[in-house]
């Protein structure tokens, strides 16, 4: 019941967002720099006034400014995103091509930078004052501060080129026509570089949010109570102190959502992985712009599917929000 | 205890000031090692670093000087840095100010309105923001600012409304001073030094996204700066990697330094928050 209306209230606040999404696109169409009808034809060579309208026609731009909204509007409401100028074919197929592509690295990463971020912060927290613990600290300072799209140029260079340990481009080996479990193992090498260089600047985020979510988790009663019951240190720790811990970690991990997205733009243009990311850079490169913002849409989108999860995912963690939820 | 001695009991603190002095200082003296423009094509390309005297970082892939690049490049960075955050505390201060004094329905408008942009991927928004616009400074440093104000907006909220019904205040309201004059005069002075802290890590985080930007190509073409260096050596990354590897060291530096600062203000400003720490 108290779910339902949480995920009700939730999807209500999703479409308006979403919708203000749509109308901010279609304003930003209309600032985009020429007509895209003549940027069109010069791309495909030619720019008689003729061709020109006809361009127009077939993408509607010959329509008043509120039918185009109108259209655009009840266009993306059925999943209609129009057309890439460029390529001719519907942005919402070459968006589903790409997905899962990106749900496999993105995905990846996520669970891999959440699982070394609560570690390395848990370490940290236990030993707080310690060389060690101050070292962990350092090196997650020093990963949040580097440039994603570095690290991933950085590691072709040295795990690619100079040791020759995976490969640096690509989904997988083209022309080696692997099938079945040999197909999943070439995709799982090309995923290990990508997939750890998105995955260092969030760990390093979870590492920092860990050590002081278990610090002030370790200051409160319910753990004094349980050292003053004889408790072992270690178990306090992970019963007590982490579990507790967690719950902010959660809602963090909701609001990077949208940093993971900005981040599968760099991983994927560096490693050529062909997801929506890589497909953005692309769209920026040819100056397509009705892809580029099908596919910035889109992300918002997936970033609020997201937080919507997350936001189950904390109320079922935490069994007092039940009272609060409205 | 002052407050520079407060601030250099952080070591890293103090590390990260140093750090930031040379590389304003390399930002100020670029004019004047490389009096040339650093797009100049000067030798011939591919040069490695310490070849050849007054090439120390070698040429890059149009026979550009590399270190020429990299000191011109502090300057833009910082410079993006610097404004793109002036730019987003004028509009977060006033929105989070408002917000946080008046509440009501004006609280909960201003924080609908800064959850939307908070919603929408940020670095996504900046790559749309800055492809319409065209790439060029202004319309760079309008799009970090665009991005990175929510944040800002909600701090500056939650310390108006934490200190709107503090004793001085309703003394200025007793006095019969006006809304604005207790905003600006009474509760903003106090709310200052969370936003410094808040701001010299914006600073950081501008500078990657400028890089960033810069790097997808969308860097003014008019300007050196450190992520176009990286964007443009990326295809030859295989034969040439010190073109990518100089200016990635100097934006690492860079975000590095602003954040330990950033770490040493907090220390400084708030004393008695960072002792129970």
């Amino acid at each position: 019941m108290v779910y339902a209306r949480l995920i009700l209230m939730r999807l209500f606040k999703a479409v308006i967002v979403l919708f203000l999404i749509v109308i901010f696109n279609f304003l930003l169409i209309q600032l985009a720099p020429g007509d895209p009808a003549a940027i069109l034809a010069g791309q495909a060579g030619a720019a008689d006034q003729e061709f020109l309208n006809q361009l127009r026609e077939r993408f509607g731009l010959d329509q008043p400014m509120y039918v185009q909204l109108w259209r655009y509007v009840s266009g993306i409401a059925m999943l209609d995103f129009g057309y890439s100028y460029r390529l001719g074919v519907p942005v919402f197929d070459l968006i589903m091509a790409r997905l899962p592509a990106t749900l496999l690295l993105t995905g990846t990463a996520f669970v891999l930078s959440l699982v070394l971020g609560i570690v390395a912060g848990s370490m940290a927290a236990a030993r707080v004052k310690k060389p060690s613990g101050s070292l962990i600290m350092a090196l997650a300072l020093v990963f949040y501060a580097t440039p994603l799209f570095w690290v991933a140029l950085m590691s072709v260079v040295v795990f690619s080129v100079y040791l020759g340990w995976l490969p640096a481009y690509g989904l997988y080996t083209v022309g080696a026509g692997h099938t079945g479990f040999a197909l999943a193992l070439d995709i799982a090498k090309h995923l290990v570089l990508p997939a750890t260089t998105l995955a260092l600047f969030f760990m390093a985020i979870y590492t920092r949010m860990t050590r002081t979510s278990m610090l002030d988790a370790a200051q409160q009663d319910y753990v004094k109570t349980a050292r003053a019951k004889g408790l072992k240190p270690s178990i306090i720790q992970r019963r007590h102190v982490l579990r507790n811990a967690l719950l902010p970690i959660i809602t963090l991990a909701g609001l990077q959502a949208g940093q993971m997205v900005g981040g599968a733009i760099l991983t994927e243009t560096v490693f050529a992985w062909p997801g929506i990311g890589r497909l953005m850079f692309e769209a920026l490169e040819q100056r397509d712009y009705n892809l580029l913002l099908g596919i910035f849409f889109f992300s918002a989108a997936l970033v609020i599917v997201f937080n919507i999860i997350t936001d189950l995912v904390y109320s079922l963690a935490d069994p007092r929000i039940k009272k609060g939820a409205a | 205890m002052s407050f520079f001695a407060r601030f250099a009991q952080n070591r890293g603190a103090l590390v990260g000031l140093i750090i930031l002095l040379v590389i304003i200082a390399m930002a100020i003296l670029a004019p004047l090692l490389f009096p040339e423009s650093p797009w100049r094509m000067v030798q011939r390309p591919f040069l490695p670093p310490l070849s050849q005297d007054g090439f120390p970082l070698g040429t890059d892939t149009m026979g550009r000087n590399v270190a020429s690049g990299l000191m011109h490049g502090a300057w833009v960075s910082l410079l993006i840095g610097l404004v793109s955050t002036s730019v987003a505390l004028l509009i977060g201060v006033p929105l989070g100010a408002i917000a946080g004094y008046y509440g009501g329905w004006i609280d909960d408008l201003l924080m609908r309105f800064t959850e939307f942009f908070q919603t929408i991927p940020n670095f996504a928004l900046a790559i749309v923001l800055v492809a319409i616009m065209q790439p060029s400074i202004s319309s760079i440093v309008l799009a970090i600012a665009i991005v990175s104000w929510p944040p800002v907006a909600r701090l500056v909220r939650a310390e108006f409304m934490s200190l709107r019904n503090r004793e001085y205040v309703e003394a200025a309201r007793l006095v019969g001073q006006s809304n604005t004059t207790i905003i600006l005069r009474q509760i903003l002075p106090n709310t200052l030094s969370p936003i410094i802290v808040l701001a010299s890590l914006m600073v950081a985080t501008a500078i990657l996204l400028e890089s960033a930007l810069s790097f997808l190509g969308l860097g003014d073409p008019n300007v050196m700066s450190w992520g176009y260096m990286i964007g443009a050596a990326r295809t030859v990354i295989r034969q040439a990697w010190w073109l990518s590897f100089f200016p990635g060291v100097a934006i690492l530096l860079t975000v590095l330094a602003l954040n330990l600062v950033g770490e040493g203000l907090d220390d400084a400003l708030n004393p008695k928050l960072s002792r129970e720490r």
